[in-house]
This record gives C-alpha cells, sequence and structure tokens, in this order.
C-alpha cells in the first residue's frame, strides 16, 4: 500500500528526533477545528470511532472527499473511549463471523496505514468454559470458526493455566475451569488512538470534522432527507449518515422513525496501574465477564450490561459488582488491586444482538447502529462497508445481511438465539 | 441505582425487580400483521420519559406499569397492572 502523505508530515522515529532537538515545538494539530461548509456528498452523523472510519475510508477507498463528520461532543468522548477495547472475530454466526473477520484483518494493519499508533495488540482472546456443557458449545464455535478459516484453537485445563497462571484452576473453585477457546489473532487496542488516528487521516484527505455540532433535526424534500439541522446552523448534503450507536434511536426519532434498538448502559471498570500480570485478553460468556491489562498496566473489566433501558451515561452498583465478583472469583489475585474509575456508555441493543446497516425508510438516509455492546472490535470494518454503502448506494455482500428489512422478513441474526428482544447476551 | 415505589410493597431496591418491555410494544391477538410487527421490532426509545413495564419478581410478584425519565431517571409515575 502506497504511504499516505500529511500536510502537516508523517509521524516517524525521524519527526520524533527533529522535534526533540527543536524542543517538540513543531508538533502541530492533528486535525484541523473544521468550521460547517457545504454541501457535501455526505454528512456523517456521529464522530467516533465508526463515523470517522466510515469518513476515512469514504475518501481514501472511494475518492469521496466532500465529507463532513458531525460530533455533538469532542472526538472519542462517547462510547469510543468508554469500551474495554476487546478485538476478536470469534463469533458464532456466519453473517458476523464473515463481518467481525473483515474488520480483524483491517486491525492488523491499521497503525501502518493510518501512519497512527493504535497499540494494536494481538495477544489473544480466550473464552473459558465450566463445564462439560460450557466445553462442548465451545468446541462446537471452534470447528465453526476454523471451517470459515478463522482461527480457533481449543485448550485443556492444563494449557489454560499455562497460558494465565493467575487463574484459580482449584477443582472447588466458585466456577471451576475446564478449559478454553482462544482466538490467538484477537486481542485489544488504544481505543482513544484508533479515533484520533482515524480523524488525522481522514482530515488530511480533505474531511471536515465538526466538533461541538449535535444535530438537532433533518432537512427534508419531500420524502428524502436532504442535509441536517445543528447547533452549528444548516448543513446539507447529498446522503446523510446516522451513525451514532447508544442515540440510534434518538436521532432516527428526529426523522419521525423508530428503530427495533433499546438504549441500554454498559459499564466498565479500571484498577490502579502494576506491573504485568495478564497478557491475554480473558472472557467467561457463560459467567459473562472479561477482563484483560491496559498497556499502562490497570487491568480493565467488564460484564453484563444493566438490564433497563437508559440513556444516562451512568450505571447502578450491582452490576459493577456482579463483573467485580466474577474476575475475583476467576483470578483471585485481582482482589488486592484497588479500582480506580467505573464508567458507562449507552448502547445500542437490537433485537436481534446483530448491528444494522442500511437504508432507512426515507430517501438519502442511511443507518448504521444496532451494535450492542460489541461495536469496537468492529471499528475499522463498520467504517469500511458503510462508506461502501454510501459510496455506491448499495450494501457490501458483507453487510448485506444486517440490513433494516431483517426485521420484517424474520432474516434475523440472532446469535443468542432469544428472539426478539434487546439482547442481553 | 434505582429506588423503585412498588405500588403494593413501596420503595424497593432496583435489584427485586426485572425490566420487561415498554409498553408501545404489547401485542395484542386481534393486531393486524403490521401492527404487531410494529410492536415486536419498533421502539420510540425516546431519550426522556417513556412508559415501561416491570416485575417486581423478587417482592410481591406483582405487574408494574412505569413511566421513567431515561435520562435523569426520575419516576413520575407507577401504577400497578
Amino acid at each position: 500500500m502506497a504511504k499516505t502523505s500529511f500536510a502537516a508530515g508523517r509521524y516517524s522515529a525521524l519527526a520524533l528526533l527533529r522535534g526533540a532537538l527543536g524542543g517538540h515545538r513543531h508538533w502541530g494539530r492533528a486535525w484541523r477545528a473544521a468550521e460547517p461548509g457545504g454541501p457535501y456528498d455526505v454528512i456523517i452523523i456521529g464522530g467516533g470511532g465508526h463515523g470517522l472510519a466510515t469518513a476515512y475510508y469514504l475518501a481514501q477507498v472511494h475518492g469521496v472527499r466532500r465529507v463532513a463528520v458531525l460530533e455533538k461532543g469532542y472526538i472519542g468522548g462517547g462510547n469510543t473511549g468508554r469500551n474495554t477495547t476487546i478485538v476478536r472475530s470469534n463469533y458464532r454466526q456466519p453473517q458476523l463471523q464473515r463481518m467481525l473477520d473483515h474488520s480483524l484483518r483491517l486491525w492488523h494493519g491499521l497503525s501502518d496505514e493510518l501512519n497512527y499508533n493504535v497499540m494494536f495488540s494481538p495477544r489473544g482472546a480466550l473464552f473459558l468454559g465450566h463445564s462439560d456443557a460450557d466445553m462442548v458449545k465451545l468446541a462446537e464455535r471452534g470447528d465453526a470458526l476454523i471451517a470459515m478459516n478463522i482461527d480457533a484453537e481449543l485448550m485443556t485445563p492444563d494449557a489454560v493455566a499455562k497460558l494465565v497462571p493467575l487463574l484459580d484452576m482449584r477443582r472447588d473453585a466458585r466456577w471451576p475451569i475446564e478449559g478454553g477457546l482462544i482466538q490467538r489473532r484477537g486481542g485489544t487496542a488504544r481505543h482513544d488512538a484508533v479515533a484520533w488516528g482515524f480523524a488525522r487521516a481522514a482530515d488530511n484527505l480533505g474531511v471536515d470534522i465538526i466538533e461541538n455540532c449535535e444535530v438537532t433535526g433533518f432537512l427534508r424534500d419531500g420524502d428524502r432527507v436532504t442535509g441536517v439541522t445543528t447547533t452549528r446552523g444548516d448543513i446539507s448534503g447529498g446522503r446523510t449518515a446516522i451513525c451514532v450507536a447508544g442515540n440510534s434511536g434518538h436521532v432516527a426519532g428526529l426523522a419521525g422513525l423508530k428503530l427495533p434498538i433499546e438504549s441500554h448502559t454498559l459499564q466498565a471498570w479500571v484498577t490502579e496501574p502494576v506491573k504485568p500480570m495478564i497478557d491475554t485478553v480473558v472472557m467467561s460468556q457463560s459467567l459473562h465477564c472479561y477482563f484483560s491489562q491496559s498497556d499502562k498496566g490497570g487491568i480493565v473489566g467488564g460484564g453484563d450490561p444493566d438490564m433497563f433501558p437508559s440513556y444516562a451515561q451512568r450505571g447502578a452498583p450491582i452490576r459493577l459488582e456482579e463483573s467485580i465478583a466474577q474476575c475475583i472469583a476467576l483470578a483471585p489475585a485481582l482482589s488486592r488491586l484497588r479500582m480506580v474509575r467505573s464508567w458507562a456508555g449507552v448502547t445500542d441493543m437490537s433485537f436481534d444482538g446483530a448491528p444494522i446497516i442500511g437504508e432507512m425508510p426515507l430517501a438519502g438516509l442511511y443507518l448504521n447502529g444496532g451494535w450492542c455492546y460489541g461495536g469496537f472490535k468492529a471499528t475499522p470494518g463498520s467504517g469500511w462497508l458503510y462508506a461502501h454503502l454510501l459510496a455506491t448506494g448499495e450494501n457490501h455482500p458483507i453487510a448485506a445481511p444486517f440490513g433494516l428489512d431483517r426485521f420484517a422478513s424474520g432474516r434475523t441474526v440472532d446469535e443468542a438465539g432469544a428472539g426478539p428482544m434487546p439482547q442481553h447476551r | 441505582m434505582l429506588l423503585i415505589p412498588c405500588p403494593h410493597c413501596g420503595p424497593r431496591n432496583q435489584e427485586e425487580f426485572a425490566y420487561e418491555r415498554s409498553v408501545d410494544s404489547l401485542v395484542r391477538l386481534d393486531d393486524a400483521p403490521g401492527v404487531a410487527m410494529a410492536a415486536l421490532y419498533a421502539r420510540a426509545n425516546l431519550r426522556g420519559e417513556d412508559h415501561e413495564i416491570w416485575v417486581h419478581v423478587q417482592g410481591c410478584g406483582q405487574w408494574l406499569r412505569l413511566t421513567r425519565d431515561r435520562v435523569t431517571h426520575a419516576f413520575r409515575d407507577v401504577e400497578a397492572l
């Protein structure tokens, strides 16, 4: 791939060295503070990772450069900065496997492509099994993944103990560990850097990133959407793209539309930074908790969502306690650490647990949302697929199963097999 | 954390309750397919006040209708069903 040139210069070891000699005074803004302009070819509502990735791939892959990204707050202030940074593609349904492995392949070259260190660390994503039934389920999932050419490796209890010595492997542990399933290409990334890297690269290609600009309504010409009204004035464009997962219901409501989505709160927490103690992402889907160690040293973890609709970016202590209790039972050493922060994000819980990418019932309006609490891992892939839809007007074959029409036609992608309810698992 | 005013038991901890669904998701037996479809899959999902059905599962077991603000978490109305 040809290296992207940056107007303000590429980031490199040489640039760092030159900066050191000059007292680091030459570093400019990573992206312009763009003013609303237009008309644009594409208006993207939402300056999170997905929206910024969409803008980048629109400009980079499709040559569509008259693009605006509207962000109600600041870049990296929403769910992009609130997740637990886990990246993996080991899903069960083939539609999700195809989509998330496409994304995972983009992750593996992302720092080079963006000329920005997103600190992607494929350290392995491990699911634990706690019973014979769990192991049968994990083996079945592993087989399904391998059949799709996605890496999966079933592990014995001894292999799990060797990989993560902190785990409580006693037979009489609260949740005995009977083995695991690991995806070694999975791992973590620095979430803020992903947003910043995409923002800088998109801006460099001419995309206007407009912060503190909240969409308040849609400009209409009959049944066609022709732009948006915002707190910074009206902005018109050819295609308007909603990309605000967490708030999809609210923004669709501004156009008078309803979605198969409920907004729920999901919490996460981090401990004080300590020396390296876990170099794998550990997850249990039977319990539903997950933890890993950030590059700064904090143990980052989370669990179930709060299980009731909420747009408040704060959660109830009962869920926090649940996920922490589970993590501590699995790795008792964690009990000695102090928690320094917990926070919450608002997630789009879709009614089959899968994302929605496609056209809306109004011409010129598109949706990318419904990521439940699995959106971060999909950031590059979601942007790439959404850019394809916005540039060509047609969903890419990988995104085709995720159209909004799948609910009416009964072709849901129901990973949990739980029917028409906001999926909790 | 919510302190939910159960009409039968008085204010109780959120942990005793389960959120069931929003009121606009009720499907009636004689609904036309399009109406039933909308009730199953289309949500107003308001960033503000909405109506919800909860169950006091670990209390009196009764069903409640809550009118609740989804940003401030304030209750405006609770009624027994």
